[in-house]
């Protein structure tokens, strides 16, 4: 990693800000990801920027979209950390995008892992250099002077960061800047207050729904209700004649960066072209996908794994030696459904095609892929290709995809005129990347003493990467199931891949939704069949000092380490009162996961309400290394659970004849506030670099609940969402 | 045909059709953004303004029902940003993605201008319209109770 610093006239090129002072642009190391942080953009020397201005403001761009992770917030704030920066006096600046930012997908809970060590370097130089230029100044060391909230002094001398901006910038940058012992931290593990409430709380946040460019066109998209359908013909007679309503549009789709064919109304008003497009009679040819259905499609992903077409992707020791000679052995088959997103700002865009090329307004998770999407898509260069971030109403990987980005900019190219395309729930509902369903078979085996000596398992789902071309469609698949190789002696999974027409993408903690949901409930049926506790039973399975460095580069500084699984268990046991009797009519139930590099344990309680559960209590525990905003960890995993409550008491989507058969909030429910639980957060302290929160606390939310309905009841349930 | 309301306190002429829903009409015809669509039915609350003090889907209200009324939209709450609701949800860091929020704490302000000291379940029953995905309802809850311990007349304002 390297820190550079611009020279005014380029930075104002870059980003156009006015104003002298010290601009330093770090340059982020490019991870070498999956698909899912992969896009267009091009390496660049340049990273994210910190700007002191002469009066003493620090601007910290943030390069990472914010859909409620609080990124806008604690990501400057480590910056301000090691500049030894006055909170209170940090501003940010969405960036657009530009190469200079290095990838600037947001997802897997990853935001605050990869720019940790970027921008506490930025913050560093940026004191050193402040600091150099006060030493310089005052003809003293620059070791014996001191900073604290952008004021340096030494002695009698004292300077603000603003007074020394413009000599600082004259410096050269130094190399390997220490930085600070995590014990010094003054705002790194503090609690700070969101910058973007006050704006939120009067109305004048921008989301990508509130974009207004002058000239600006509203359009709403017939999209075909059946996946694969293409448009045989259509007549806008009647479309047009609803007042307001311009043009109507054939849009074709591509690939699976835009899967919807469709026709647009582009109108003067929402509300107009929305009636324009009741209005319209559309003949579709409905693909491939018309003989659809969840049934058939359980019914294939059964006969997959049963006629051993499933392949071998990871075992330890000989698990078929191991099951037949175990002392207990127990089988099982789970399922879980098709999900969607439900973001609450329905999927919309702005964009704006004109002569000297593309102008994207977009809550997009990943502004690299709807810019490269988009040119390839209109033949315009790369670099005519501006998008600009808004905030975004709810993401939870949606709006990784450009499909919306997409219509507005092909909407725009066909009217010539600003267009922002708006969806409604039902096209939000109905034309998603789902997380897949999946069907798994497992058996396993125990010793006379009841330990857990062999897993065999087998499952089958639609893989998101085999929809995205991948030639290996377990990525996206199997995680968290493959780990179980380390902790069990005899161990093998199987998996294959199921055709499906429903097109699928990443949704919160993606894969480890539901393989958390089978392997611990798994893991609960087994412990009782030992008949042992179920946390001393998964405490069992993590031998004290067991490390397991994971095989992508990327991660090797983050280590799977059984005894930081153990301790979030041990606190999730603990602050709950595992061992305590229950209130009458509740029982408890526990599961923990590794996700996202980032430790999570919970323990629920749970009773029953017209064969219903009812989760009145969830105690969670989470390590995610050194905490940056605690207040925002809390957040981001009493969101998970909420997430993770709504899959498991309701989350369903079912597919007939290749559609989607829900379309709104009454037939596809969310969590409401009655319904919800009282949820304790405990994180552990930790000096680790910093790993994801904003998935790890979804996954053991469903088989904690699960576990605690048998508890309950005595009957298991081993699909989702839960229906005793 | 114009039709005449008032929106946060002033007087406004608006030219869309009588069935036009007034959330469109806030949105698109007055640039009033801070009123968001979730759902289209009813179904979520993230369009709650208020009608005459009682909050309303505006979603799925035409203008020809609330034409002569007093509509109050997050914008209009209060002039600054000062009504204990904003100041509880800025303390309590309520918002995540924040989307749905200023559907919330316009519901929440009916219930307050009815219910000086709501319980949790008064609470709930009040806010059970309006969704939240990030999964912010706790801290709604405690928001709630933070503003409801300041004085009446701050949260009649």
């Amino acid at each position: 990693m390297n820190i550079i610093k611009l020279d005014r006239r380029s930075f104002v090129k870059l980003a156009s800000v006015a104003g002298a002072g010290l601009v330093l642009g770090v340059a982020v190391p490019l991870a070498n990801g999956k698909k899912k942080d992969a896009g267009p953009a091009a390496e660049h020397p340049l990273g994210a920027f910190v700007v002191v201005d002469t009066d003493g403001l620090v601007t910290v761009y943030v390069s990472r979209s914010d859909m409620g992770q609080g990124v806008r917030t604690s990501l400057p704030m480590i910056v301000a950390e090691e500049l030894d920066a006055d909170w209170k006096r940090v501003r940010i600046r969405q960036a657009d995008l530009g190469k200079q930012f290095g990838r600037q997908g947001t997802g897997g809970s990853g935001s605050i892992r990869t720019m940790w060590k970027p921008l506490r370097t930025a913050g560093a130089t940026a004191r050193a250099m402040l600091v150099g230029a006060a030493a310089a100044k005052w003809g003293v060391e620059a070791k014996e002077i001191a900073v604290a909230k952008g004021v340096v002094t030494h002695g009698a001398h004292k300077a603000t960061y603003g007074e020394l901006a413009e000599e600082a910038a004259k410096l050269a940058v130094p190399k390997d800047v220490a930085l600070k012992e995590p014990a010094k931290f003054t705002i790194i593990g503090k609690k700070a207050d969101r910058l973007d409430t006050p704006d939120l709380v009067v109305g004048r946040s921008q989301y990508g729904i509130d974009v207004k460019v002058p000239g600006m066109l509203y359009a709403v998209v017939a999209r075909s209700p059946v996946f694969d359908g293409t448009v045989t013909k259509f007549d806008a007679t009647k479309a047009k004649q609803v007042p307001g309503v311009r043009e109507v549009i054939k849009i074709d789709s591509i690939g699976t960066d835009l899967p919807w064919a469709g026709v647009g109304v582009v109108a003067d008003s929402t509300w107009a072209a929305m009636k324009g497009r009741d209005a319209l009679e559309i003949t579709w040819d409905g693909g491939r996908a018309q003989t659809e259905t969840t049934d058939a499609l359980r019914t294939r992903m059964d006969e997959l794994i049963t006629s051993g077409s499933a392949k071998k992707t990871h075992e330890a020791g000989d698990v078929d030696a191991a099951l037949a000679s175990a002392a207990r052995r127990h089988e099982a088959r789970y399922e879980v459904p098709y999900l969607a997103h439900a973001c609450m700002e329905p999927m919309n865009a702005t964009a704006s095609v004109t002569s000297d090329g593309v102008e994207i307004w977009s809550p997009t998770q990943f502004p690299d892929w709807i810019g490269g999407a988009a040119a390839k898509a209109t033949g315009v260069a790369p670099e005519k290709v501006k998008v600009h971030v808004t905030l975004l109403g709810g993401g939870f990987g949606r709006r990784a995809n450009p499909d919306f980005g997409l219509e507005a900019v092909m909407l725009s190219k066909a009217v010539g005129k600003p267009v922002h395309v708006q969806w409604t729930r039902e096209d939000d509902m109905q034309h998603d990347f789902y997380r897949p369903p999946s069907v798994h078979r497992m058996s396993g085996g125990l010793d006379a003493n009841g330990n857990l000596t062999a897993w065999h398992h087998r499952m089958s789902s639609p893989s998101i990467d085999a929809y995205f071309g991948e030639n290996d469609p377990t990525g996206s698949e199997i995680g968290g199931i493959d780990d179980l190789r380390h902790l069990i002696p005899a161990f093998r999974l199987e998996y294959a891949h199921a055709q499906s027409s429903v097109p699928r993408g990443w949704w919160r903690s993606v894969e480890n939704s539901g393989n958390a949901f089978v392997v611990h409930s798994f893991l609960d049926e087994l412990a009782r069949e030992a008949g042992r506790d179920p946390i001393e039973f998964r405490l069992a399975m993590l031998p004290a000092g067991k490390v397991v460095v994971p095989a992508e580069e990327r991660q090797k500084d983050y280590p799977f380490s059984a005894d930081r699984l153990r301790k979030v268990i041990e606190v999730a046991r603990d602050k709950s009162g595992w061992t305590s009797r229950p209130p009458a009519g509740r029982a408890r139930g526990f599961a923990a996961w590794w996700s996202f590099l980032s430790y999570a344990a919970e323990v629920v309680e749970v009773s029953m309400e017209d064969g219903r559960p009812r989760v009145h209590r969830v105690v969670a525990a989470i390590d995610c290394g050194t905490p940056v905003n605690p207040d925002g960890i809390a957040a981001q995993v009493e969101g998970g659970i909420v997430y993770g409550l709504t899959a498991a008491l309701d989350g369903e989507i079912t597919i007939d004849g290749g559609k989607v058969a829900q379309s709104n909030f009454h037939d596809y429910p969310l969590l409401r506030i009655s319904e919800m639980p009282v949820v304790e957060v405990h994180i552990i302290p930790s000096t680790a670099p910093p790993t994801g929160t904003g998935e790890p606390g979804l996954p053991p939310l469903a088989p904690a609940v699960a576990n605690a309905v048998f508890a309950l009841t005595g009957k298991r349930l081993r699909s989702l969402p839960l229906r005793a | 045909m114009p039709t005449r309301l008032t929106i946060n306190g002033k007087p406004a002429t608006v030219s869309a059709a009588p069935d036009t829903p007034l959330l469109w009409i806030l949105r698109d015809e007055l640039t009033m953004t801070g009123t968001k669509f979730g759902c289209g039915m009813g179904l979520c609350g993230a369009c709650t303004v208020l009608a005459n003090g009682e909050p309303i889907r505006s979603c799925s209200t035409a203008l020809a029902d609330v034409a002569g009324k007093k509509i109050t939209t997050i914008e209009g709450l209060s002039p600054d940003g000062s009504h204990p609701l904003q100041k509880a949800w800025i303390a309590e860091n309520v918002p995540q993605c924040g989307y749905c929020q200023a559907g919330q704490i316009m519901s929440a302000a009916a219930l307050l201008m009815k219910n000086r000291k709501p319980s949790d379940a008064d609470i709930d029953e009040a806010m059970n319209g309006n969704l939240c995905r990030c999964g912010t309802y706790q801290r709604i809850r405690r928001a709630i109770h933070r503003a409801a311990d300041q004085s009446p007349s701050e949260v009649q304002s």
